[in-house]
């Protein structure tokens, strides 16, 4: 047990056992799994055509935000370039979906329906379409166990999307909060400020959105301020998240830096400028 | 003395994954925390009943099952459950003889063990201390027990398992 705890040696052992009982996760899960396959074969025509009209206003209107995003990445690139510091290519996905089953209770930790074998790894980040989820626990060949930012013992590395701040947000043990404990009385947080992954640590990649400050309690006679926040991922209700595979971070090679070299310089010569 | 041939033991194993599949069933929020745990009684039973075919190592199998099944700490059930099938065996003679409601009690004990021993290692592994809430599965457990242990007994007769 001990082991377990502190070496992960028996991290392939206890892939395996999971792989021998994933038939009981999976029976218990097909009941639902065909529910949902029988509400979709059956649902009525117009709710579907409402659906799709739906869906591609939205598809039109992210396409439309992401080709000012892509502009916006290329930007950030030239720039961070210029900086000489190291940019993050991007990120590969998998979809995974929410197995139905109940773990401890005591734990936040969800089980989903991908494994090893869709090339999973421990520590891999989870994200839902509003923010990060977790990161994953432990594996085994056609299933894995997530461990939600909400668990009490999980901490996410995060800073502050409005100035940079950086800290570390707690799990709570409620999915509604996660706490901020190491912020001084004299830290430029609000409530409102966006909190994204900050990239520390190397294990989520950097930029997600993780949770929204809800309130700051600053006490004159304590050294740090009580920082709540909430998290913006739909930790109880999605259904379907996507497992980031993060790229290692490279620096520009050596054309590229030349290249970026003389748009600089390019810019300024130009008078106009 | 000739041994008795070993039958049904496909029936001791088809009881386990019954109470793996119940351990997770979705459940709202008020089931989730009151949830017993199955896998604990129905080895109790068959402990009980069979002693000779299920013991402290095949507890200790299922514990280590239970443990993937629920994702906790590898060996934390498994530890709890030894130490309950072994109680059992030395004691597995006198409470047969029993009658339900005090069969009940010595269950209620077994069962607060098995959470004693869990909270033990989840405070020794830095886990929060869990609240009041905590101990109402084995008490949930003991309001079962009689229920359980007619339907095993119905299960056992009919396919006779020795």
């Amino acid at each position: 047990m001990m082991l377990d705890h502190r070496e992960h040696l028996t991290e392939p052992v206890r892939s395996s056992i999971q792989t021998a009982v994933h038939p009981v996760h999976y029976a218990v899960n097909l009941p639902f799994d065909l529910a949902g396959f029988a509400a979709e074969r059956l649902a009525r025509r117009s709710a579907l055509i409402e659906e799709n009209a739906r869906l591609r206003d939205q598809h039109l209107l992210y396409e439309a935000r992401l080709q000012r995003l892509d502009q916006l990445e290329r930007e950030n690139i030239r720039l961070q370039g210029l900086l000489g510091s190291s940019y993050e290519v991007e990120e590969s996905v998998l979809i995974a979906e929410l197995m139905r089953v109940d773990l401890d209770p005591y734990r936040h930790i969800i089980r989903v329906d991908k494994g090893t074998r869709s090339g999973v790894f421990t520590g891999q980040p989870v994200i839902d379409a509003d923010g990060v989820m977790g990161q994953v626990d432990s594996t085994s060949r056609s299933s894995s166990v997530v461990r939600l930012i909400t668990d009490p013992s999980h901490a996410i590395p995060v800073q502050v999307n409005r100035n940079g701040l950086r800290s570390i947000a707690f799990g709570s043990g409620n999915l509604r909060e996660l706490d901020l404990p190491h912020l001084p009385n004299n830290a430029d947080i609000q409530a409102g400020d966006l909190l994204v992954t900050s990239g520390l640590a190397g294990r989520f990649p950097r930029g997600y959105p993780v949770a929204e400050v809800t309130s700051v309690e600053r006490q004159p006679g304590e050294s740090f301020a009580r920082v709540t926040a909430r998290p913006l991922a739909q930790l109880d209700r999605s259904r379907e998240m996507l497992l980031v595979r993060p790229r290692e971070q490279r620096g520009f090679d050596d054309d590229e830096l030349e290249a970026l070299q003389e748009i600089e310089e390019l810019a300024r010569e130009d008078p106009l400028r | 003395m000739t041994l008795a041939p070993q039958r049904g033991g496909w029936v001791i194993f088809a009881s386990i994954v019954v109470a793996y599949m119940l351990t997770i069933v979705p459940l709202p929020e008020w089931g989730r925390l009151a949830r017993p745990e199955w896998a604990a009684l129905v080895l109790i039973y068959w402990c009980m009943a069979v002693p000779h075919r299920v013991g402290v190592i095949v507890a200790w199998l299922v514990g280590l099952g239970q443990d993937a099944v629920q994702a906790t700490l590898l060996g934390q059930h498994a530890l709890a459950y030894a130490i309950m099938a072994y109680l059992v065996l030395r004691l597995h003679q006198r409470i047969r003889i029993y009658p339900l409601p005090q069969q009940a009690l010595i269950v209620l004990l077994l069962l607060l063990l098995v959470h004693v021993i869990q909270a033990w290692i989840s405070a020794l592994v830095d886990q929060p201390t869990p609240g009041m809430a905590y101990w109402l599965p084995p008490v949930v457990g003991t309001l079962l027990w009689p229920w359980i242990f007619i339907l095993m007994r119905g299960v056992r007769r009919r396919f006779s398992v020795q």
